[in-house]
């Protein structure tokens, strides 16, 4: 038997009963299509939280009160309530070597009103210095100054988000930051005159940098916290990449004999670079990705028990044809090449389905949801591959019983 | 002389081992000639079928020898069979065994799929023995679910043709037809057999259509009861010759 002649015969034995071959398809075509569509929206939002760690500045250590409990977690008591950190830890940390910038924080959630409008965010008092820690880039205005943080200044720069929600003159409308310029605001009920509007970063979840606004640090303390002694965080910018770790390993010694303590596993601070959080949080979505294909990969499975159990009907059903077949000199080999075809061209259909399929899935799920999805050259391949072994494995049973009839009994099958 | 198409020499063929024992074929000895039409008659049980499995390389005799166009095939595996069934034998069967859904000609021309032969050179041949079948021309390209039964046999038989085959086995081919068409197929037999000389092995258990051959083998509980010329052989009709008589 040709090899032509062995496609010609397979095809002509698929689509003799189409909604059956359709059908048993399906199982492949959802398995397929699944482990594409997931693995897509895993990778996509691991690019997503890679990217908006990158965006949160370059070479960045931060440090905030409490102690890191375990490695990968930050679990500490509530913030506010450890209240380890001052100001003074900050400037000590500026004479450290290598250190480009160091940005005290204090931080909230306060209620802000401009005339009828109000919303509820994130608000952070810290010093200029902040601007290129954490890459926050200026549209329109200044941010705030030296000046402004030894005066005590009551001044504010807001976020896109809360420019929109506050001075957007209606709902359809949007608002320009030259409208928020010079305008009062009130946050926790002091009156805050609107000095800078910030770029757009993007970025969702935990760290929204475009729904926030910066106070200096002072009139934080002064007008909100009601304390003065403590920061929420302190964040440095080392001058390279590679003096990370070194800027990190003295800030610690710094701070463990500016706080008199001995025992490093006791320190009342707990200091985090970037490249830890990088790490944590993509083993986080790389778990979720290998779990989401976990799942897709038993519909996968499934499906291909599907395949078997219709091959082993087909087989049954056609047990005079195969009787034929032998009869006129088809040998066990034929038998068993055009089985196990059928069951190929069916899974390799139902894979390539499967991926255009799992591609529009991918497609859809970030229009609707706007999570990221990412779709990868890689595992199409092997979702083709495997769609191809998983014909090969559950149709190789069925096309041996096929093949190991007895031409006499099979043409007596009724 | 001409030659021995069919030489079986005290074929035995017996299932089962010990107590269970049950001896079918009991010492079969015959031999036919090339361009003979016989028929082996027998009533149900009486071995006729396990004989034919033997003739038709589909079985091996439990002992005894079976020479087929010259070659002793009485032990041969199964592949060897299968290549002995692909070259030199034709088979028609009382269901007709064609392919659902399927067009006449390429169930005509399945047996060179086997043999690896091109696509149209293949279809050449089994226009050819479509046409020496007596199947009309205009269903060619019909299904074979779509014609009736007495085509649909006479498909199965320009099937047996296109291997060229030594030996055209048929198993109550008529079996499954009513009178009419079944006198048709006896006539292409006949006709086959009488006009290309095509050698016919019919397997009946009905004497009218055992009287169709030249020479009748009557076998009874795995023996062999009598294997005579038949003086008084039927010519059966043609299409045209019956369709006559109605108008």
């Amino acid at each position: 038997m040709t090899t032509r002649d062995l496609l010609e015969e397979t095809y002509s034995a698929v689509t003799v009963n189409k909604v059956r071959s359709g059908l048993t398809m399906l199982g492949i075509v959802i398995g397929i299509a699944s482990v594409i569509a997931l693995v897509a929206v895993g990778q996509g939002s691991q690019a997503s939280i890679q990217s908006s760690i990158d965006s949160l500045g370059a070479n960045l250590v931060m440090i905030t009160p409490g102690a890191t409990r375990s490695v990968g977690t930050t679990l500490r008591a509530a913030a506010g309530s450890s209240e380890t950190l001052t100001p003074d830890d900050a400037t000590a940390i500026e004479s450290l070597s290598n250190v480009e910038a160091v940005a005290p924080e204090v931080s909230g959630r306060y209620q802000v009103i401009y005339k009828g409008q109000n919303t509820n965010t994130s608000v952070m008092g810290t010093t200029p210095a902040y601007e290129q820690v954490r890459n926050v880039s200026i549209d329109t205005g200044n941010f705030v100054s030296d000046t402004d943080v030894s005066n005590s200044n009551r001044v504010a720069v807001i976020g896109p988000t809360v420019l929109q929600t506050l001075f957007a003159p209606s709902t359809d409308a949007s608002a320009t930051p030259d409208m928020a310029i010079g305008q009062t605001i009130k946050i926790k009920g002091t009156q805050f005159t609107v000095i800078g509007v910030t770029v757009a970063q993007g970025g969702s979840g935990f760290n929204n940098q475009d729904d926030m606004i910066y106070i200096p640090l002072t009139t934080a303390q002064h007008y909100l916290l009601g304390s003065t002694g403590y920061v929420t965080e302190i964040d440095v910018e080392a001058s390279t990449q590679g003096a990370m770790t070194q800027v990190q390993n003295d800030i610690t010694n710094l701070l463990l004999v500016r706080h008199n303590i001995a025992d490093p596993t006791q320190a009342d601070f707990t200091v985090l670079n970037q490249a830890s959080i990088v790490s944590t949080a993509s083993s986080v979505t790389s778990t979720f990705t290998t779990l989401l294909a976990a799942i897709a990969a038993i519909s996968l499975l499934v499906g291909g028990i599907g395949i078997m159990n219709m091959m082993l009907t087909t087989v049954t059903e056609r047990t005079r044809e195969i009787g034929l077949r032998k009869a006129i000199g088809a040998k066990k080999n034929d038998i068993t090449l055009q089985f196990l075809a059928e069951s190929v061209m069916l899974t390799f259909g139902g894979g390539l389905i499967g991926v255009v399929l799992g591609w529009l899935a991918a497609v859809v799920i970030s229009l609707v949801t706007g999570i990221t999805t990412s779709v990868s050259i890689p595992y199409i391949l092997l979702a083709f591959f495997v769609s191809a072994a998983i014909g090969i494995i559950f149709g190789y049973y069925p096309a041996r019983r096929a093949a190991g009839l007895n031409p006499i009994e099979a043409l007596r099958y009724e | 002389m001409k030659k021995d198409i069919i030489v079986c020499k005290d074929i035995k063929k017996a299932y089962g081992v010990g107590e269970t024992e049950v001896v079918v074929l009991k010492g079969i000895t015959f031999s036919i000639e090339e361009g003979e039409f016989v028929a082996i008659m027998g009533p149900s049980g009486s071995g006729k079928s396990t004989l034919m499995h033997i003739l038709g390389a589909l079985d091996t005799p439990t002992s005894g020898e079976y020479f087929l166009d010259g070659k002793d095939v009485s032990k041969l595996s199964d592949e060897e069979l299968a290549d002995i069934r692909r070259e030199k034998i034709g088979f028609v069967f009382q269901a007709f065994n064609l392919l659902p859904r399927t067009s006449v000609l390429r169930n005509v021309s399945l047996p060179l799929i086997y043999a690896n032969m091109p696509k149209f050179e293949r279809e050449e041949i089994a226009k050819k023995a479509l046409t020496d079948a007596a199947f009309p021309e205009a269903f060619w390209q019909y299904h074979s679910n779509q014609i009736s039964g007495g085509m649909m046999q006479r498909v199965a038989i320009a099937r047996s043709l296109v291997n060229n085959p030594a030996l055209i086995l048929a198993d109550e081919p008529t079996g499954n037809l009513d009178s009419k068409t079944g006198e048709i197929v006896l006539h292409t037999f006949q006709n086959l057999n009488m006009t290309q000389g095509k050698t016919v092995v019919l397997i009946t258990h009905e004497p009218y259509v055992a009287e169709h051959a030249d020479r009748i083998i009557h076998i009874r509980d795995g023996n062999i009861l009598t294997d005579e010329k038949n003086n008084h052989k039927r010519l059966a009709r043609n299409e045209k010759d019956i369709t006559d008589d109605h108008t």
